[in-house]
């Protein structure tokens, strides 16, 4: 892997994380991390979506014309959307019914926007594929920190294993609406603070 | 009337479209660190969710329905929200200059706000006629508004105060946005549909 795509790769996964870092495509963040399974399911739905359009929108970026691709974009987008919905919904049931309307609303997080109109519609297929793994996993890699959060102080267990032992009283708040905010809070300062300590700042 | 009357309190506080219910997170940070910026960015996104649920309702159910193209319900409302989002900046345009200069940049930011598409799913998904999807569209804007102007005046105060450093910015609000929404729980169970 030459160096520069190395650098495409982990940048959204450390310097320009898109949820720690960018705070983009915060909707599905808050509400679909009260339980780690949930929230991953989200990370790689919309990594999915991402990486697709980001193929898509880059093969194509040469046809489009300036003025109107936020349009095309979005078109393409929502088409991987749909599809996701479709998969989602014929295989994985439990999880399509958890997520609910945040499916659809994939189309609309400026994650993806963003990096088609800053990235994929300039750079050639394969950088646009890695930048769309890239920012997917980082995205997809918060969501489910912040689950795990969640579900630790919520419930007491990750991804469904019990984890602080039966003597635990859950702390009820993080799961429910309220909790995401401050949750969120909480690891963008601890992130802030991590980023200073290794001077990634 | 009971009912539309349970449809905006429903919409307003119990289910609250930002604190509760998470839609429209982008604006709600981006735009709420003054009051009346965000007064504006409210007052746009009134005037786009109300049109737009009723555009929507009407393409669903005489478009896409006997069609039977339900599955491109979201690319279609996506690309109806967009040109709609567009119509809107150049009718106001035209017709009232006041109203374009208090609503100036809000209006693009609009399409890829998600308590707009949000709200044309949700009105599908509940059933809702075209009175009440209008009714819960007004609703929901009004909640949406008023979460925003709650969050920008506490801001506006979180700016004369010291806050930890690693807290600055949008840590800060965040738990801000959080202990308001502690209150809308308040309002939980009240009302169902």
């Amino acid at each position: 892997m030459s160096s520069k795509t190395a650098t495409i790769f982990t940048r959204g996964i450390l310097t320009e994380n898109p949820v720690f870092r960018l705070l983009l495509g915060l909707c599905p963040v808050l509400a679909v991390t009260a339980w780690a399974d949930s929230a991953f399911g989200m990370g790689v739905s919309t990594l999915a979506v991402l990486t697709a359009s980001n193929i898509v929108i880059s093969s194509i970026r040469k046809f489009i014309p300036v003025k109107i691709r936020i349009p095309c974009f979005i078109v393409v987008i929502a088409t991987f959307v749909t599809i996701v919905d479709m998969v989602l919904g014929a295989y994985f049931e439990a999880l399509h019914a958890e997520l609910g309307v945040f499916i659809p609303l994939i189309v609309v997080n400026c994650v993806i926007l963003g990096r088609a109109e800053a990235f994929a519609s300039k750079n050639g297929v394969f950088h646009a594929a890695v930048d769309g793994l890239g920012m997917g996993l980082g995205f997809t890699l918060s969501l489910t920190i912040l689950g795990a959060f969640r579900e630790l102080l919520g419930a007491g267990t990750v991804f469904g294993q019990n984890i602080m032992g039966a003597a635990f009283e859950p702390i009820q708040l993080f799961a429910l609406p309220p909790g995401a905010f401050i949750a969120l809070g909480l690891l963008i300062a601890l992130v802030n603070i991590l980023y200073k300590k290794i001077g990634l700042e | 009337m009971g009912n539309l009357l349970a449809i905006i309190l429903l919409a307003v506080l119990v289910d609250n479209f930002v604190l509760i219910r998470f839609f429209g997170i982008c604006p709600f940070l981006g735009v709420s660190r003054k009051v009346d910026t965000s007064l504006g960015m409210g007052m746009a996104v009134t005037f786009v969710m109300t049109m737009a649920s009723l555009v929507t309702w009407l393409i669903y159910h005489f478009l896409l329905v006997p069609f039977e193209l339900e599955y491109l319900r979201t690319v279609a409302f996506i690309l109806v929200i967009a040109s709609l989002v567009q119509l809107v900046e150049m009718v106001v345009q035209k017709v009232s200059p006041a109203l374009n200069r208090a609503l100036g940049i809000f209006l693009p930011l609009i399409t890829t706000n998600c308590a707009v598409l949000a709200l044309a799913i949700l009105n599908i998904q509940n059933d809702f006629n075209l009175l009440q999807s209008i009714v819960y569209a007004f609703g929901a804007a009004i909640g949406f508004t008023l979460a925003l102007v709650l969050i920008a005046g506490m801001r506006e105060r979180l700016e004369l105060v010291t806050v930890p450093k690693p807290f600055r910015g949008s840590g800060i609000a965040l738990i801000t946005a959080g202990i308001l929404s502690i209150a809308f729980m308040g309002f939980r169970g009240m009302i169902a549909l």
